[in-house]
């Protein structure tokens, strides 16, 4: 489920090389970018599904936990899309306004995504630029660490934990941020250990600047390349992550509602004809993965111009 | 009938950015059993060269001109008509020798195969003439470490396997891509000496792609200089290196390091080398030109022959210095 | 190369332990017991069955005790919840299900994934390599839990040729489902992975080298390119055993196959410690061994890894 670390990691050399030839990549990087078309309209989809996520309560008639009575019961001819009765997206089993849910619904997955991937990444870009740096058995300790936490079904413990503990948004970021961060880790370690060598940081070692300068104002902005594609591409999957857990009913609790979530229900309904209640959440969760893994890909190849 | 003729050959490459032009117009021939050097700097289009006629070019590039080994035209050759003559006729060494051979496979694989393919023989058959090839290049107790994988061998010796394994068949020509630019100095020596006495031995004829002409001397019979995928001058190494032609040669000369005089600063050529998507219209070595006169970056200066030697330069040749 | 398996068990074993004792100090410090259901239990009652299931034991003890159990004898206690069945017997039910079709699903995504990969590297930019990659993009906004309602919608509601769920001792109707659902997104990541692999073996120069003899494309891509292509998919396969066990819950919970899973879910729900520790635990030693299984094929590959 994770993005392929392989793939990731020219990046950094590229963003290596480019120092040594004294180049802007940034520059270089976004005249690039913007020549990938893929990548340009999944970028204007995503502002699209954000606008959507943000102002689309704003359009709708109801609030999204108003439960319309009248309609339980009777979902199959009141509860359909239309735009009379301003049910946009019709309603859930429940009566209640999908099109409100859907709004609410994709700002949360969004939210668990973007702010799972910034846990995954600070956490793990901090822990691995500082194994790199210091190198030897402080290294070989923590690595090791990392080693057996990835051996760990996290999963299952993330849901013992959510059965344990009661659900909550934090329990949920909190299980995802734990699963996340060892890839990261392990890419950042990686590519410190070259940059540890370069001269700019031999020199700043040499002058007595403190190892946790040196790490945060040498090696991080290094990183900075690779982070932001990692990042980019981790939303997407811990957006599928969320959904997972919420499909269990083990996410965000009700009336609160995820894509996850919403496509479960949908998915419980259509056996009785009401395409609707799965098709509107699972085009917004399509259309933002879709989204999120090409501009993901096109920063990729943007940053690391090579044939793939 | 000389061995590979090359004639007004192109190789272009299409790229995001445009039309890259490695050579342009190149003509040269190289006979039985002789040694040429093609000397120039990097980018300017002697692997490429080498590539084209292996029918080896990336799959963005397309080569046209003539191209004939032996008689047989290259260029309009499938992969499957390369494949008969590769190795076996014409082989090919490369300038990297930590990259050339595949990591993932036994050094006696990967010379058996050659062997087992073009002569079809046996497996054991085929490792034994590669434990007497790996002798013949000087690998210390051949016989136990031709099962060895490449990482366990050092960069010169990785060269001397690839060189073993060029000549399995005994091939009539030999292109030696850069063979000792990523190696030691003392090691450079050793695979120069052990690539002239391999020539003395097996006749081969060798194509030396160099960018340090302190390799050419005392190796080539003759030596080509290239810049910007043309030829600047061309002739017998000994009058090349006594009397340069042209400026560029006379440039290169004078940036080889030179132990006998003291020279105090190194010199070199000023300037970048060309952008060969952008070449001026004229002689690509004009923008660098020390000497150049009007009309260089303009019009390009015509092939001219004198007895042995041939030179692309409006400057007459009393004037090169 | 014993020596090798010897160190990388005896990783293994301490990571096994820490997940042993870490789930177990995470269902100590659960807030109310398994037995603190809507209607309380008199005391005495509550007391006795504590008792039988030694949660009246200090702390210490109940972890030694269940640590014990599980190493010396496999036992991973009574469930809470199914009386008169210990978690072994649920597991011996769930098992052999899920293990059949994660056995077909691994095998699906590897296969049409590598070789999926494969023909796209080699012809590059032809129609193949397009429907390759266009597959692989495709099935990564599929994950199992938009597969399975989808193939059911399609295959049992539309078109009435699958059953929609169960198990029937594995017959092939009732596995389709469950193995495509799994394996899709699998086998699009592979794809992937093995494309990109390929089309930057067959940019190195030991590949030119291969080429530069003479030997036929053939005998370059099988011989030459395709060790070091396998390494980043095999990589790959140990997240991928993790995913496609966690998604087995899911196929559960969907098409009622009868996995673990199923159990897994159903004793969350009910506070069923010692079966999700049970399941927990099982799921972990798969993957850690799954994990050396892979190093070891690593190594056997890859002639620079020194074991």
């Amino acid at each position: 489920m994770l993005p392929n670390r392989a793939a990731v990691e020219g990046v950094a050399d590229q963003m290596a090389l480019a120092e040594v030839k004294g180049r802007s990549l940034w520059a270089d990087a976004r005249i690039r970018f913007f020549r990938n078309r893929a990548a340009v309209i999944s970028l204007v989809m995503l502002g699209l599904v954000a606008a959507f996520a943000l102002f689309g309560g704003m359009f709708a008639q109801y609030e999204p936990d108003f439960v319309n009575f009248s309609l339980i019961g009777s979902n199959a001819y009141l509860g359909v899309p239309s735009i009379e009765t301003g049910h946009y997206f019709g309603t859930d089993s429940n009566g209640r306004d999908l099109f409100a849910r859907t709004a609410m619904g994709t700002g949360i997955s969004l939210m668990v995504g973007v702010v799972g991937a910034l846990v995954a990444v600070i956490v793990g870009t901090l822990y691995g630029a500082t194994a790199g740096y210091y190198g030897g058995r402080v290294d070989g300790i923590m690595m090791r660490i990392v080693d057996v936490l990835m051996s760990i079904p996290f999963m299952f413990v993330l849901i013992l934990m959510l059965v344990i503990f009661g659900r909550s948004i934090f329990m949920l970021f909190l299980g995802i941020g734990l699963i996340s961060w060892l890839d990261m880790a392990r890419i950042a370690r990686g590519q410190t250990l070259t940059i540890k060598n370069k001269e700019f940081v031999e020199v700043a070692v040499a002058t007595g600047v403190r190892p946790s300068k040196i790490i945060l104002r040498h090696i991080v902005p290094n990183l900075l390349g690779i982070v932001i594609v990692y990042a980019t591409l981790l939303v997407p999957n811990m957006i599928i992550f969320e959904s997972f857990i919420s499909f269990l009913g083990l996410g965000v609790q009700e009336p609160a509602t995820s894509l996850g979530a919403l496509i479960n229900e949908g998915s419980r309904t259509m056996q009785f004809g009401y395409m609707w209640q799965i098709s509107f959440p699972l085009f917004f969760f399509v259309l933002t993965i879709f989204a999120f893994f090409f501009v993901g890909d096109g920063l990729r190849d943007a940053l690391d111009p090579k044939d793939r | 009938m000389p061995l590979l003729e090359i004639e007004d050959l192109m190789v272009t490459f299409t790229t995001a950015d445009g039309d890259v032009h490695a050579v342009n117009g190149l003509t040269f021939n190289i006979d039985k059993g002789e040694t040429l050097a093609i000397v120039g700097e990097s980018g300017s289009g002697k692997s490429q060269t080498a590539f084209a006629a292996m029918g080896l070019l990336a799959k963005n590039g397309r080569a046209t001109g003539v191209a004939r080994f032996d008689g047989k035209d290259l260029l309009s050759m499938s992969q499957r008509e390369f494949n008969k003559i590769r190795s076996k006729d014409m082989a090919m060494i490369f300038q990297d020798p930590m990259t050339s051979l595949n990591p993932y496979l036994r050094v006696s694989e990967q010379m058996a195969e050659v062997l087992m393919l073009h002569k079809g023989v046996s497996k054991s058959q085929a490792v034994t003439e590669a434990v007497h090839m790996l002798d013949a290049v000087r690998i210390p107790d051949a016989r136990a470490r031709v099962t060895m994988y490449p990482h366990e061998f050092s960069g010169g010796m990785r060269q001397r396997i690839m060189i073993a394994m060029s000549l399995l068949c005994q091939p009539r020509l030999l292109i030696a891509d850069e063979p000792t630019t990523a190696l030691d100095v003392t090691v450079q020596a050793q695979i120069m000496q052990l690539l002239g006495d391999i020539r003395q031995d097996f006749g081969t004829a060798v194509i030396l792609i160099t960018h340090d002409l302190g390799v050419v001397a005392g190796f080539c019979d003759r030596t080509l200089v290239m810049y910007g995928g043309q030829i600047m001058e061309e002739g017998t190494t000994d009058d090349i290196f006594a009397n340069p032609s042209h400026p560029y040669t006379s440039g290169l000369l004078k940036a080889v390091p030179r132990l006998d005089v003291d020279e105090g600063e190194l010199i070199t050529i000023a300037g970048e080398p060309p952008d060969m998507s952008n070449l001026p219209p004229g002689c690509p070595f004009s923008p660098r030109c020390a000497v150049q006169l009007d009309h260089c970056s303009a019009q390009r200066p015509p092939l001219e022959m004198t007895g042995d030697r041939r030179r692309s330069c409006h400057l007459p040749v009393q004037e090169v210095a | 190369m014993l020596s090798f398996v010897v160190r990388r068990l005896a990783v293994a074993i301490p990571t096994l332990l820490i997940l042993v004792i870490l789930s177990f100090i995470l269902m100590y410090a659960a807030p109310g017991g398994p037995f603190n259901s809507e209607r309380p239990l008199p005391p005495e009652v509550l007391a006795n069955i504590e008792a039988k299931y030694g949660l009246d034991q200090p702390f210490w003890k109940q972890i030694v005790n269940y640590v014990s159990g599980v190493v010396t004898s496999f036992d991973f206690g009574p469930s809470f919840q199914y009386k008169d069945r210990s978690v072994n017997d649920v597991i011996a039910q769930g098992f052999p299900v899920t293990l059949t079709y994660g056995f077909w699903s691994f095998v699906v995504a590897v296969t049409i994934g590598v070789s999926l990969g494969v023909a796209a590297a080699i012809k590059q930019n032809t129609w193949i390599d397009y429907f390759a990659v266009g597959i692989s993009i495709g099935a990564q906004v599929l994950p199992n839990f938009v597969m399975a309602p989808i193939l059911l919608l399609v295959f049992t509601l539309w078109l009435g040729w699958l059953p929609g769920g169960g198990w029937s001792g594995g017959q092939w109707q009732f596995l389709i489902m469950p193995v495509i659902a799994l394996s899709t997104s699998y086998m699009a990541s592979i794809a992937r992975i093995t494309r990109s692999s390929m089309l930057e073996v067959l940019n190195t120069n030991f590949i030119r080298t291969a080429q530069a003899k003479g030997l036929p494309m053939r005998r370059v891509i099988w011989r030459h390119a395709m060790k070091p292509t396998i390494l980043p998919v095999l990589s790959y396969l140990g997240p991928a055993f993790v995913g496609m066990i966690t998604g087995s819950v899911i196929i559960d919970v969907f098409f009622s196959t009868g996995g673990i899973g199923q159990f897994f879910v159903n004793s969350a729900f009910n506070r069923d410690y010692s079966v999700i520790m049970g399941i927990t635990i099982l799921v972990g030693t798969l993957t850690i061994l799954f994990n050396l299984v892979v190093d070891i094929l690593y190594a056997w590959i890859d002639p620079k890894i020194r074991y």
